[in-house]
Formats: structure tokens, C-alpha cells, sequence
């Protein structure tokens, strides 16, 4: 099972390894590409990171302020002006407007505040009868700890979507690097060792045919040339066996059964 | 998860608050406030009478509004309410814990702020090293 998961089940053809290395050069590609957006995306949440931390202490700021300036229009205006305030809301006027951004393809939301003149709900009566300037102070101071909290709100969704997308990215990243590539690698592999293979097959069958011809081609010279050797041996023999057969007939023969010799 | 939901591009919505009586109508005096036809408001008064049931029910009415852009929340409130706001993790509405006046700030209670303020001084220790 362990071979299952280190390479792909693939017959090992040539059309396959090209097709195999078509895939690893993808994969390779593609890890180049996820390796960038990963920087990138980082990069962008770094310089998020650090804006968080100037917004969140400026955040502080702006707090204390209205609420500062909240307790003069109270004081001023006499703790009545909240319930003339709380009765009197009707349509808001400070609304959020949110787009996106989009960075190396994650799209991040940006809110940003402004006045809507149709959903003014008619604030200007309060303190009309004493404190009007500081209750508009406090409006003011409101309106820029709004300002804060908005651009907070945009940078603190920014920062978790980043976070997510980074996750993900490098998720990819890994998952190509560390399953996918060897993957691959191992099946070129694979399929290279069996193509080596048949070929080793193919070159020993040549050979082995390859010599048995020659020794059936050496068997037949050899065969060739003992039966020439033999006729010309034989012819030779012919030739002087007849002359040496005649003359140790004569000689032998004429020794001693010749009856024509008388004495 | 937060990065597969879609952003929807509104180009008008709301701010909802959750917070005790005084920053409410700072808020509302800055103009924030909104009631709707039936009478329902972007914003819960809380105090000592208000019950965790109905922070509860605020909070998720209010994130799952689609009208609504950011939830502000007093962060003693927050603290109430902890697991809802942990457990919250879409990008829109975004959720932001506001200091209020009689609690003071603690950034270490504050989800994402521990989060950053990690990661931030994991930074620096690197960059330290450098």
C-alpha cells in the first residue's frame, strides 16, 4: 500500500512519462506561483499587523476623548439631553460604505464611513435650550471616534481575512511541495527504471540471438571446411595410394609368389 | 470559513452598537442610530437590568443583519457574551470591542488583539534576530 501512496498507478509508458513530466512541470509552476501570492500576502498582513496596533492605541484616544466631551455636553445640557437623544432617533445619517480590494487575488473589504443628508435625523434641535456648543463638540468628538473605529473595523476584517488566505495558500503550497512533486518524481522515476528494463530485455534477447546465430554460422564453416580438408585429403590419397599401392604390389608381390621366376 | 464567504460591495450600511447607556448616545448623538419601520434599532442599550439572554439575541441579530457593516461592542459586554464572539469568525459584519468608560481597556481579553499582539511580537523577536 505504501507504493500506492509514493507514486501514481500508471502504466509505464513513453506516452505516460510525458505525460507524468508534463504534470511535474505544472506542479512546479504552480508551486512557484502559490510561493509568490504566499510572500505577498504576507507581506500585506505585516503592514497590517502594524496598523492595527497604531489604530487600536489611537482607538484609546479617541474614546476617552468623546467620552470626555460626552460628560461637558451632560453636565452643560443636563442629563436630560439623553433622552432627547435616544428619542429622537430616527433614520441614521452615519452610514458605512464597504468595497473591496483586491490583493494577489483575495479580496479584502474596506469600509468607509460617510454622511447620508437624506437620514439626517434631525440632531440639531438637541441642547438648542443651553449647551449647544458642547453638545456639537461631542457630536464631533463622536464622529472622529467613528472615523477610527471604521478604518479599525476594515483593518481588523482585512487581518482575518488575510490570516484565512494565508492558511490556505500555504496549505497549497506544502501540499504541492511535499505529496504532489515527490509524487510525480517517483512515478518518472518509476516509469524510467521499467522502460530501462525492457530495453535491458530487448538488447539480451538480441544478443542471445545474435550469438547463436554466429555459432550456428561457425558450426557450418566448421563443417564446411572438414569436408573440404576431407575430399582433398582423400584426393590426394587417391592419387598416390593407386601409384604406392602398384609399387609395393610389385614389390611385395614379385618377392615371393611370382611363379613365373624359376630360380 | 472567512475567506470563502463573499463580500457583498453595499454601499450603504449601518453601524450597529452594543454598549452601555452613555457611549450609546454619544453614538447616537454622532448620528449612528437608525429605526426601521418596525421600530427595530441598530443599538442595545445596556444596563443593569438587561439580561445576557438579551445580549445574546442582540448580538446574533445583529450579525446576522445584512444591513449592518460593523457591531460595535463594549468590551465588558463582550466579555459576557465571550463564547459568541469567539465562536464568530465571518469577516462582515466585523466585530470590534470599544473600551467603555467605567471599564478599562484590557487588550488581552480582546480576541483578535491577542492574536495580533502574538504575532506582532513574534515579528519583532525575528526581526530582532536579524
Amino acid at each position: 500500500m505504501s507504493g500506492q501512496t509514493q507514486r501514481l498507478n500508471v502504466v509505464p509508458t513513453v506516452t505516460m512519462l510525458g505525460v507524468v513530466k508534463a504534470r511535474l512541470i505544472g506542479a512546479t509552476r504552480g508551486h512557484a506561483l502559490l510561493k509568490k501570492k504566499s510572500d505577498a500576502l504576507t507581506v500585506q498582513f505585516r503592514a497590517i499587523l502594524k496598523k492595527i496596533v497604531a489604530t487600536k492605541e489611537s482607538m484609546g484616544e479617541a474614546m476617552r476623548a468623546s467620552s470626555f466631551s460626552l460628560a461637558e455636553a451632560k453636565y452643560v445640557a443636563g442629563d436630560g439631553v439623553r433622552h432627547v437623544v435616544l428619542q429622537s432617533v430616527r433614520s441614521a445619517s452615519l452610514r458605512v460604505r464597504s468595497h473591496q480590494e483586491n490583493v494577489a487575488g483575495v479580496k479584502l473589504p474596506k469600509f468607509t464611513h460617510f454622511v447620508d443628508p437624506a437620514g439626517a435625523s434631525s440632531p440639531s434641535l438637541t441642547g438648542l435650550a443651553r449647551g449647544g456648543q458642547q453638545v456639537s463638540a461631542c457630536r464631533a468628538a463622536h464622529v472622529k471616534a467613528i472615523e477610527v473605529l471604521v478604518e479599525l473595523a476594515s483593518l481588523q476584517t482585512s487581518f482575518l481575512t488575510l490570516d484565512e488566505a494565508i492558511k490556505t495558500t500555504n496549505r497549497r503550497v506544502n501540499a504541492l511541495e511535499n505529496v504532489v512533486k515527490p509524487r510525480l518524481e517517483n512515478t518518472i522515476t518509476y516509469i524510467k527504471g521499467e522502460l530501462d528494463e525492457l530495453e535491458r530485455e530487448d538488447f539480451f534477447r538480441l544478443k542471445k540471438i545474435q550469438g547463436y546465430k554466429r555459432r550456428e554460422v561457425e558450426r557450418q564453416m566448421m563443417a564446411a571446411k572438414l569436408f573440404a580438408e576431407e575430399q582433398l585429403a582423400e584426393d590426394l590419397a587417391l592419387k598416390r595410394g593407386v601409384s604406392m599401392g602398384a609399387t609395393t604390389n610389385i614389390l611385395v608381390g614379385g618377392g615371393d609368389k611370382d611363379e613365373d621366376i624359376i630360380f | 470559513m472567512a475567506g470563502r464567504s463573499n463580500i457583498p460591495a453595499n454601499n450603504s450600511a449601518l453601524i450597529a452598537i452594543i454598549a452601555d447607556e452613555d457611549t450609546v448616545t454619544g453614538f447616537l448623538m454622532a448620528g449612528v442610530g437608525n429605526v426601521d419601520l418596525r421600530k427595530k434599532t441598530n443599538y442595545l442599550l445596556v444596563d443593569n437590568k438587561t439580561t445576557v439572554k438579551q445580549i445574546e439575541d442582540a448580538f446574533k441579530e445583529f450579525t446576522a443583519r445584512e444591513d449592518i457593516a460593523i457591531v460595535l461592542i463594549s468590551q465588558y459586554i463582550a466579555n459576557m457574551i465571550r463564547f459568541l464572539v469567539d465562536s464568530y469568525n465571518k469577516p462582515i459584519p466585523a466585530i470590534l470591542e470599544i473600551p467603555s468608560k467605567d471599564h478599562p481597556y484590557d487588550p488581552a481579553s480582546d480576541s483578535v488583539l491577542s492574536r495580533v499582539k502574538y504575532l506582532f511580537s513574534a515579528d519583532s523577536v525575528a526581526s530582532d534576530r536579524r
